[in-house]
């Protein structure tokens, strides 16, 4: 066997290796979603308190959509951020209750605070899928007309709302006084 | 305190892998006997301390507390006790610590099983294994500890064990498959010790193959059991989905099967020696590969953990570390091995060269296709996957060539077969395989189809050419009894494998091709026909279980007018995670499977539901059953244990006798 081409194994290796490293920076999770800058799926729905919406009900101006279950441990802990949100009316909020029960929901919602202006309820999880939702917890942040911007997989806390959501709104907000 | 002591004994055994991985293997370069001889009580120790903090983790499981961390999001005071056991394994950290402990299982198991190896050899693989096990344990301490509590306020409860893990194939599948991984890092040290040594003879192979063969045996069953959990627990009714996580194990199976073939070829005969030990490493790459796709959440997976960069960057370092420094002891060290037999273009030796780069080349096509997506997002920033097409395509054909070769291999002859031998021998096998495949599909269902056919050819195939095989191998003795007597068990073991290639090639075709299934849905007292079985559904009622509630519903299947039995699936919904689940009901058989899953309630008592008709689904299974036992029964032959003896009188007498090769088995 050649010495040099006793190499190539080790050579290759290295190679794979590095590209490995690259790839588990890369957020597999930020991209996929195929909805970014296009409008909301169309929707006609209850609410978990048994109201029916449609995409007319939803704000006018920029808000943040979350798909939340009351099974759902992290959504316990990115909880207190949206019920601050709320309190001092920072950004309008509209759950999705994803997959989950209308009474453990309505429990949930009664022992944690309702942050929500109103919660969708998807117990079979169509409107999910339509919004392409991996699991809860996940934000979206959608501008005044119903187009999505932004998408968020897992927790948003305080520091994913500082170091990304409140960023982004500003900038959003600004484009549409511009417009 | 009892995590704590958890905690303290996995530093204790860091601290003795650490001697582990360093004294022996100095004594080893050295010369230095009293070092050498410290492997074994080290590993003891090693095997002890991993073990009790296993133990204790299991323990602090049982007793509910709910102050670990760990144990809070993978248990629940209502989670049947047997699953309080097994949640161990439920997530990343106490899966991890099961893997570590397997090792050292492995790793005490060749310190008892080495006595008649020479001691700088068992120091080598020892120390190798050593410096292995500190990487393990380095990560686990660092990233991954188990034993973490949640300070100030414990909660009172669990979030509950994943409902898709509450399940008898839970409780079988990991640890089958740790331990199937983890042997290959056996086999890795092995071949380590010998790269390390310098000498990459016939005797490395020989001590080596019984610990291949058990490694591999053990990982067959443990994909297997993996297929079968998949199978009847998440109710898609398939059996394998190319799944980013399942293809690892796939990988290194492919590598082992290759590798377990490669080293006869170096014990029998003297060569390949580089190559067997380029497919030791490759098989170990693949088995950490797979470690670090589930617990770096490198690709999307149903499989995947708590994803954390922060331990993929640690476990692709010990990937690096291990791989590449195995690599480049390769690079500098294989090129002096040389094979000193040529052989011709028609032998056993090119045969089962073949068989390797089938082998190979199918691992690489699994390789690219489960880590492309990935690389290609590096590149372009685009997200694709690569599903089931891509793999069937590639891979379905690599079999059936593989079948192919598999025929022709026992029956060749070492160094030289006349390929005249080879059609006298083989012309009648294939002509009857050939007529079997065409008639026996004809005969059953009255229909001609192609993959039927080849099906059935290629299963013939392998079993009549091993009888054929058999037959030559007892024609010349004077009776069957003593014919029988005097093969070796490897040759036993080699002939049930191959049989078990077959009965899986038979179940993976099949089923894909005389599979049924239909959704429909029924209302109490309504039937409805599929595959020739009826099937009546007659209603459902509310249930309640440890942990879960649920609607079970009947159905009653017959065929022609002859109840054959009630199925009863399930949906549940489990209290403490809210999430729900459906429960299969399965009607197992030998020809075929009756499977149905129920779907939701619709209008008044009337039930939506899919139910499938899977014929010789049980047959993939039952392959890998006779390809497990196979590659443990050849693990048996006596041949292993007589060399060693042969080994332990060289030394005494200090004469050095030829390696007389072993009578006719791959």
């Amino acid at each position: 066997m050649n010495r040099s081409l006793a190499f190539l194994p080790v050579a290759a290796f290295l190679v794979l290796a590095v590209v490995m490293w690259r790839g588990l920076y890369l957020d597999s999770k930020e991209l996929p979603s195929m909805l970014i800058d296009k409008p909301m799926p169309a929707f006609d729905k209850l609410t978990v308190d048994g109201q029916a919406v449609d995409n007319d009900s939803l704000p006018t101006e920029p808000f943040l959509l979350n798909v939340w279950g009351s099974y759902c441990l992290p959504c316990l802990i990115e909880h207190p951020t949206f019920m601050r949100l709320s309190e001092s009316a920072e950004i309008p909020i509209v759950g999705v209750n994803y997959r989950d029960q209308k009474a453990l929901a309505l429990d949930w919602l009664e022992e944690n605070g309702n942050p929500y202006a109103f919660s969708i309820l998807d117990e079979p999880g169509r409107f999910g899928i339509d919004l392409g939702v991996y699991g809860a917890p996940e934000t979206y942040l959608v501008d005044s007309k119903g187009v999505i911007r932004y998408r968020h997989v897992s927790v948003l806390d305080e520091t994913v709302w500082r170091d990304v959501f409140e960023p982004a709104i500003a900038e959003l907000r600004a484009q549409e006084a511009a417009q | 305190m009892l995590p704590e002591l958890g905690h303290f004994a996995l530093i204790l055994a860091l601290c003795l892998c650490v001697l582990l991985g360093t004294f022996p293997l100095y004594g080893a370069a050295t010369g230095n006997v009293r070092y050498m001889g410290l492997a074994r009580p080290l590993v003891a120790g090693v095997f002890v301390f991993i073990g009790l903090a296993y133990v204790l983790l299991t323990y602090s499981f049982a007793i509910d507390d709910f102050s670990v961390t760990y144990i809070q999001q993978h248990s629940n005071t209502l989670l049947p006790f047997r699953y309080k056991l097994t949640a161990v394994w439920g997530g990343h950290e106490g899966s991890f610590l099961l893997w570590t402990f397997m090792l050292a299982g492995w790793m005490l198991a060749v310190a008892v099983f080495s006595r008649s190896m020479p001691i700088e050899f068992v120091a080598r693989v020892l120390g190798v294994l050593g410096l292995l096990s500190v990487g393990y344990l380095l990560f686990m301490l660092a990233t991954s500890n188990p034993f973490d509590r949640i300070v100030p306020l414990p909660p009172a409860d669990g979030a509950d064990l994943n409902s898709a893990l509450q399940d008898f194939g839970f409780i079988v599948h990991p640890p089958t498959l740790y331990m199937g991984y983890v042997g290959f890092s056996v086999v890795f040290a092995f071949a380590m010790a010998a790269l390390l040594s310098g000498r990459l003879d016939a005797a490395w192979a020989r001590w080596c193959r019984p610990w291949a063969n058990v490694a591999w045996s053990i990982l067959t069953i443990g994909i297997a059991l993996g297929s079968w959990w998949a199978y009847y627990e998440l109710g898609w009714g398939g059996w394998w989905a190319w799944d980013p996580v399942e293809n690892p194990p796939l990988i290194t199976w492919l590598f082992g099967t290759a590798l377990i073939h490669s080293l006869a070829v170096t014990e029998k005969r003297g060569i390949f020696k580089s190559w067997t030990v380029m497919l030791a490493i490759l098989a170990f790459a693949g088995s950490l590969l797979g470690t670090f796709i589930t617990r770096s959440g490198l690709l999307t997976s149903v499989h995947a953990f708590a994803t954390d960069p922060e331990r993929g960057v640690f476990i692709l370092a010990i990937l690096t570390l291990s791989v590449g420094g195995a690599l480049l002891l390769f690079a500098v060290r294989a090129p002096l091995l040389r094979g000193r037999f040529g052989f011709g273009i028609l032998s056993r030796e090119m045969l089962l060269l073949v068989n390797n780069l089938i082998l190979v080349v199918s691992a690489a096509s699994v390789f690219l296709g489960t880590l492309f997506p990935m690389v290609y997002q590096a590149l372009t920033d685009d997200l694709i996957s690569i599903g089931p097409p891509y793999f069937n395509a590639i891979f379905v054909p690599l079999m059936a060539l593989l079948v192919l070769v598999l025929g022709v291999g026992p029956i060749s002859r070492w160094k030289k077969t006349s390929g005249r031998y080879l059609t006298t021998q083989l012309l009648w096998v294939g002509a009857l395989s050939l007529a079997l495949g065409i008639a026996l599909p004809l005969a059953v269902t009255l229909e001609f189809g192609l993959g039927p056919t080849l099906t059935v050819a290629l299963a013939s195939w392998i079993v009549l050419s091993s009888i054929k095989d058999a037959k030559n191998k007892l024609g010349n003795k004077k009776t069957l009894m003593a014919g029988l007597r005097a093969l070796p068990l490897s040759y036993y073991g080699m002939q049930l494998a191959h049989l078990g290639v077959a009965t899986m090639v038979v179940g993976a075709a099949l089923t894909s091709v005389y599979s049924t299934e239909k959704s429909v849905l029924l209302g109490p007292g309504e039937r409805m026909d599929l595959g020739g079985y009826e099937f009546e559904f007659i209603g459902a009622k509310p249930i309640t279980g440890p942990n879960f509630r649920g609607m079970e519903a009947t159905l009653e299947v017959y065929r022609g007018d002859e109840l054959l039995r009630e199925l009863h699936p399930e949906r549940r919904l489990y209290l403490a995670s809210g999430t729900p689940s459906t429960e299969m009901a399965i009607d197992a058989g030998f020809w075929r499977d009756l499977f149905v899953t129920l779907g939701e309630e619709k209008g008044a008592s009337a039930w939506s539901m899919t139910i499938y008709v899977k014929p010789f689904v049980r047959w993939v299974w039952l392959g890998a059953i006779f390809m497990c036992l196979g590659g443990i029964v050849a693990a048996g032959d006596k041949r292993y244990r007589r060399a060693l003896d042969k080994q332990a009188a060289q030394k005494q007498t200090a004469s050095i006798a030829p390696l007389e090769p072993a009578e006719g088995v791959s």
